[in-house]
């Protein structure tokens, strides 16, 4: 049953699939129609669908976010895709103002199935305006929920869920994963969409991650291995609400932390993650939690500075090597 | 005009300015909190406008709403619970004077960040035109909100796809303290229309029968497929931008000059033109009295009496509503959360994750 897709087919699945089962979706971006979407998401699904529920939009991000808010108050599912993250600074009222608090400022009157889709992170030399993860600006917003597929399989399940979903859904997804491969399984039954999964188990420390950064945080878990250290990898897969259950209940195999996350360090979702678990799991640990996270500095289009500017395999698994009481050259 | 056409523009003009005077002195009580924006003044657009809608079009408003929302029908008590935040609030208290919705009514809400009902009202027309259906959406905007870019980039899509949307202006000339001319390059709103291609008038705010009929006939050329109309209505807010705000800026002159044009006094004098007054009658003697009497009753017009009867009878309803706004009870905080997460019945997500 499973088949082996890239993270944007698998995207493209989802989607098509939900609107061809429900014709209150649609979707509506910069380029998502003739042109097939600046990473293939929508390929395919204007001819099929046709211009009113696949819609190429204008550059007016703020505008066509807050075209997707009124068309969800009238019971329609849109998937807004906003190109890349950056973009949507300029779309922060419609999301912030309006999606996140409409619900509530209404007395619970009005649901909103929203999702906002958007590419983010550190791809390939875009430079500083182009290469930004906002997730802690978004995580702060009480009402949306966010989630980040890391995976091909995760990213089929999570769309096909947020567009299910009555809540306005942020889906963050990164420039490097569009050409990830993985397994999909169309037939299999989703975990819970802000459910975390355990994608190596461990019994060494706890590395706890998401998105591109969890999947590095698996292949250093492989090296860790080779230094007879068992990490237990933890992604997130949702950063709001996030799965503490999970992340608590590893702490108290593990009691050791490290959080792995590729935005800035300052204020960012490690800040968050580390404060809670330290609350809840405090007694369960041996040693300081550890972050290791991207410099607080605007993204350099030099790509070695790029590069030096997020973390990188070697990185995690040396934190996670002292963190464990080994010595690095040990 | 007909005459019960005629009456009910009246009695919500009367109503409208009734409800507000209260709750400027509830404010002044200490009963309402928060931002708190008076529409009297202004009261012959939304009457106009909402009486020319059809109950299936779609409302959306800014953050001067509280007569929108009674025109639209919804009753005065859970609007004024609304302002007082209360429980028997139509938002339970979470919205405020700012932030009613009535989702049964079609109140797409009151927004009150300045921009924010134009890409919400094009989204709500967008949800129209896709599923081909025959309503419409009303999105009203002062004459501030044209200079954020939410003004453009939607009237550009609304344009572009032909959605059935009618935007209507508010020019009441104040962006809070700034004078139009010291805020907009083009002071007549209208005229920006012409950027994107949507036909666009002006008319006489201070007049709801002219407001009503400029703007039945926006939707029926809306109806007809024509794409989106703007209709730009020039008013005056009587009091300041807010309870907070005195309005001391404006010039006298121009404050009385309005003052004298209050869409009250037309309405009543429309209401009232052509009935004989009592000496008329009498003069007339006694063979023509009813023929007197039945002329303006043809013609569909009354007298001062029911102005009176009706001043007094809204003044009761307002009455009842502070009554039962001031005896609802407070909503606690379980009923908050329940605001935020009551939209997700299908799905169950960890007890903890939803409660912080």
């Amino acid at each position: 049953m499973a088949e082996t897709l890239l993270y944007w087919q698998a995207l493209n699945r989802a989607l098509d699939l939900e609107m061809s089962r429900d014709e209150s979706v649609f979707t509506l971006g910069e380029d998502v129609g003739l042109y097939g979407g600046s990473y293939r998401v929508t390929e395919g699904l204007y001819a099929k669908y046709g211009e009113w529920r696949v819609r190429d939009t204008p550059i007016s991000e703020g505008g066509f976010t807050g075209l997707g808010v009124g068309a969800a108050l009238t019971g329609m599912r849109p998937v807004v895709e906003i190109m890349t993250i950056n973009f949507a600074l300029l779309a922060l009222d419609a999301i912030i103002n309006m999606a996140a608090k409409i619900p509530f400022m209404s007395g619970g009157q009005f649901p909103m199935p929203l999702v906002v889709r958007m590419p983010g992170g550190v791809a390939k030399q875009l430079a500083a305006q182009h290469s930004q993860r906002l997730e802690h600006t978004l995580m702060n917003v009480p009402g949306l929920r966010i989630v980040v597929p890391s995976t091909p399989q995760d990213a089929y399940w999570q769309l096909r869920q947020s567009i299910a979903s009555d809540d306005p859904i942020i889906m963050l997804e990164h420039e490097l994963l569009y050409f990830e491969k993985g397994e999909v399984n169309p037939a299999a039954e989703p975990p819970p969409v802000h459910q975390a999964s355990v994608r190596r188990e461990g019994t060494d420390l706890t590395i706890i991650s998401y998105s591109r950064m969890a999947n590095l945080s698996v292949q250093a878990a492989e090296k860790l291995a080779e230094k007879n250290i068992e990490a237990e990898v933890i992604d997130l897969r949702s950063l709001n609400p996030i799965d503490w259950d999970t992340c608590s209940a590893s702490l108290k195999k593990t009691h050791r932390l490290l959080v792995v996350e590729e935005d800035c360090r300052f204020a960012g979702a490690g800040a968050e993650i580390i404060a809670n678990l330290s609350e809840r799991s405090f007694f369960d640990l041996d040693a300081a939690p550890v972050r290791i996270a991207g410099l607080d500095m605007p993204t350099p289009f030099n790509r070695e500075l790029e590069a030096a500017s997020i973390p990188k395999i070697n990185d995690i698994v040396d934190a996670a090597r002292q963190l464990a009481g080994q010595n690095k050259t040990g | 005009m007909d005459r019960d056409t005629l009456h009910r523009f009246l009695y919500d003009m009367l109503l409208a300015r009734a409800f507000e005077e209260r709750a400027a002195e509830e404010y002044a009580n200490g009963n309402i909190a928060g931002f708190l924006h008076l529409y009297p003044g202004e009261e012959a657009v939304a009457v106009g406008v909402i009486h020319a809608a059809e109950p299936s079009d779609y409302l959306v408003t800014t953050y001067r709403e509280h007569v929108h929302a009674l025109v639209r029908g919804i009753p005065p008590r859970p609007i004024m619970a609304e302002l007082f935040g209360r429980c028997d609030g139509i938002c339970k208290g979470m919205g405020g004077s700012m932030h009613l919705f009535d989702r049964e009514r079609r109140f797409m809400g009151g927004y009150a960040i300045v921009g924010e009902t134009f890409p919400v009202a094009t989204g709500i027309g967008y949800s129209i035109a896709l599923r081909q259906l025959p309503e419409a959406v009303i999105c009203f905007f002062g004459d501030g909100a044209v200079n954020q870019g939410t003004f453009h980039e939607a009237l550009n899509m609304a344009a572009l796809w032909k959605l059935p949307v009618l935007f209507v202006c508010e020019n009441n000339h104040y962006q809070i303290g700034t004078e139009i001319h010291r805020h907009s390059a083009v002071v007549d709103v209208h005229k920006r229309a012409c950027a994107y291609n949507i036909p666009a008038e002006k008319f006489d705010g201070m007049d709801v029968i002219n407001v009503y009929e400029a703007t039945r006939h926006a939707l029926a050329r809306i109806r007809a497929g024509n794409g989106p109309q703007l209709l730009e209505f020039e008013t005056y807010r009587f009091r300041g931008h807010s309870m907070a705000d005195s309005g001391s800026y404006r010039p006298r002159s121009e404050v009385k000059a309005y003052a004298e044009r209050d869409p009250l006094k037309t309405v009543i004098n429309e209401a009232e033109f052509g009935y004989p007054t009592s000496e008329q009658i009498t003069a007339a003697g006694p063979d023509v009295i009813s023929r007197l009497v039945d002329h303006p009753s043809a013609i569909d017009h009354f007298d001062a009496r029911h102005v009176e009867q009706i001043k007094q009878e809204v003044a009761n309803i307002v009455d009842d509503a502070a009554q039962f706004a001031s005896q609802s009870p407070q909503p606690t905080i379980d009923d908050a959360w329940a605001s935020l997460y009551g939209n997700r019945q299908h799905e169950t997500l960890m007890e903890d994750a939803q409660h912080g």
